[in-house]
């Protein structure tokens, strides 16, 4: 049985002057689970983003929230926490400060303790914004998103600029939001963190959805094979081996992407019988995202 | 526990902001009181009462446009504002502060004057006239804080400083609050008759005692002025909501 909706869109459009961010999307997006949007920069995500927030307004289509709530109704920010991209705070206020005036925005907000704690930002507590590192600052901000316990968190490039390390606390925390049931929508350029995190993948380019589906469905759509190699045949020979698609040198490995993954490889032992650790593998999700972009891409060059 | 209320904790968050950053706070109070001393108190002496009022109103007038109007505009560049109206935050209560915020630099500025006045200038007011001074010239901000708001929601932050001082400056020498409109010539004194720091400072001099102002004539010119800003400030909130 499908759970419930968190946000329903149907033919949404946003139009900046002439210029079409968002050209009709028709999107449900479910509660319970994690929902990646992924897309080039330009695609729309940051104009549904704001749609979904209230903060733009709808200009043609509909679009709903919870079920009949209208985008920047206070009944439905109140279930909202978001972590903006281009997400700015008054710098000169402590962490505890800026948690505090937060937590007081939401009717029963969590504890601030517990989400210094977690975060690992307790230490941190009495520091001003401004005298904090890049990563510190994320993990703020993601304080702010959910100290008011929200049903529904939508996070836009949480990660960008991390260290592996800050990325990980991160992940952890989300991955806990997500355990409790909490519905969320990431919005990500990082395909290991859509494909670690997500449920559910939407591709949108130049304001329309590409694809949607599991991570797993996404990457079987692209019937593609990735082949890795060390081979002493230029580029341009290798491109005209049978299905291939496109072809990377570097180094020390080339790396194919082809359709017809078992043809390349028979064709490519024949034509050098003194390649190297050959192998031979699924399209991941970034494979997946650049193939279906691209062919979008093309596609729209064609017409 | 009672639950802290937003709105007051905004107010508190923008005053402790403001607070810390001596670097706007100190400059917005101190230069028209500066100007006061080097003019009204040290180069003109005998016109201490007449400069109290016009340099009183200089100052009060550069608060309400600088921390309405470089303000907004920063907060909407990086990012504050958006978070703000993307989340269930009193958005009226960032206003109300910033309000709070010009008023109290006005009443500020004032006070300081009048004690220069007082002390160094022999400017000698009844007790309601200091009250009166110090009233009309908070109350006459509320004007200006439109402006700065307005400029606030439509400059960039990099644009706002200095089209503020652009607005500034001029508004002030045209409004003969340097140098008495009465100096200028004919032309220039129908220009500055039109422009609303002139008709505050006349409320001002009125309740010092230093000139009759025509009360109903000055307070619709402001009450105008004030629509003008705040139809502007209504436009720039729809513009940043998209609406066309």
């Amino acid at each position: 049985m499908d759970q419930p909706i968190v946000a329903e869109c149907s033919a949404l459009q946003h139009h900046y002057g002439s210029t079409a961010a968002l050209a009709g999307i028709d999107l449900d997006l479910h509660a319970g689970r994690v929902t990646a949007l992924l897309g080039p920069n330009g695609a729309g995500k940051t104009t549904l983003i704001h749609l979904l927030l209230g903060v733009l307004s709808v200009q043609r289509g509909r679009l709903e929230l919870f079920g009949g709530l209208k985008p920047g109704s206070r009944e439905a920010q109140e279930r909202i926490g978001v972590m903006l991209q281009a997400s700015g705070v008054q710098d000169n206020l402590t962490v505890a400060e800026l948690l505090g005036l937060f937590a007081s925005f939401y009717p029963q907000p969590d504890s601030q303790i517990g989400l210094l704690d977690e975060l690992e930002l307790i230490e941190l507590a009495d520091r001003r914004f401004d005298r904090l590192s890049g990563g510190q600052k994320q993990r703020v901000l993601f304080a702010l998103a959910v100290v008011g316990r929200p049903d529904w968190l939508i996070l836009d490039e949480p990660t960008t600029g991390l260290d592996p390390a800050a990325r990980r606390i991160l992940w952890r925390a989300i991955e806990a939001r997500r355990q409790a049931g909490v519905s969320i929508l990431l919005c990500t350029h990082f395909m290991d963190e859509a494909q670690k995190l997500a449920d559910h993948v939407v591709v949108l380019d130049r304001g329309r959805i590409l694809e949607q589906g599991s991570p797993d469905a996404i990457r079987r759509r692209v019937p593609s094979d990735r082949i890795r190699v060390r081979t002493a045949l230029p580029s341009a020979k290798l491109r005209t081996l049978p299905g291939v698609q496109s072809v990377q040198a570097g180094e020390a490995f080339t790396e194919i992407l082809s359709r017809r993954g078992v043809d390349t490889v028979r064709a490519l032992l024949a034509a050098d019988d003194a390649i190297e650790d050959l192998e031979v593998a699924g399209a991941d999700l970034e494979t997946a995202f650049l193939a279906l972009t691209d062919s979008a891409q093309t596609e729209q060059e064609a017409a | 526990m009672i639950a802290a209320n937003p709105s007051i904790q905004l107010v508190r968050a923008q005053w402790l902001n403001l607070l810390r950053t001596p670097a706007y706070t100190l400059p917005t109070l101190l230069f028209p009181v500066m100007f006061y001393v080097f003019f009204g108190l040290m180069m003109l002496r005998g016109q201490a009462l007449w400069l109290l009022c016009t340099f009183a109103t200089f100052g009060v007038m550069g608060a309400a446009l600088f921390s309405f109007g470089v303000s907004v505009a920063t907060e909407r560049a990086q990012g504050w504002l958006l978070l703000l109206r993307a989340s269930p935050a009193p958005v009226g209560a960032v206003i109300a502060g910033k309000a709070f915020g010009a008023l109290l630099f006005a009443i500020i500025i004032v006070v300081m004057m009048s004690a220069l006045a007082a002390a160094f200038g022999d400017v000698r007011l009844e007790t309601a006239q200091w009250f009166g001074l110090a009233g009309i010239l908070s109350l006459g901000a509320i004007p200006f804080c439109l402006m700065g708001l307005a400029l606030g929601l439509w400059l960039s932050p990099n644009a706002a400083p200095a089209v503020l001082n652009l607005v500034y400056l001029p508004l002030g020498f045209l409004s003969g609050l340097w140098i008495p409109s009465t100096v200028f010539p004919g032309w220039l004194q129908s220009v500055a008759e039109w422009l609303p720091p002139y008709h505050l400072a006349a409320l001002a001099l009125d309740i010092a005692g230093a000139r009759s102002a025509d009360w109903g004539h000055s307070l619709t010119v402001l009450g105008l002025f004030g629509l003008v800003f705040a139809v502007m400030t209504a436009l720039g909130w729809r513009r940043l909501s998209g609406v066309s």
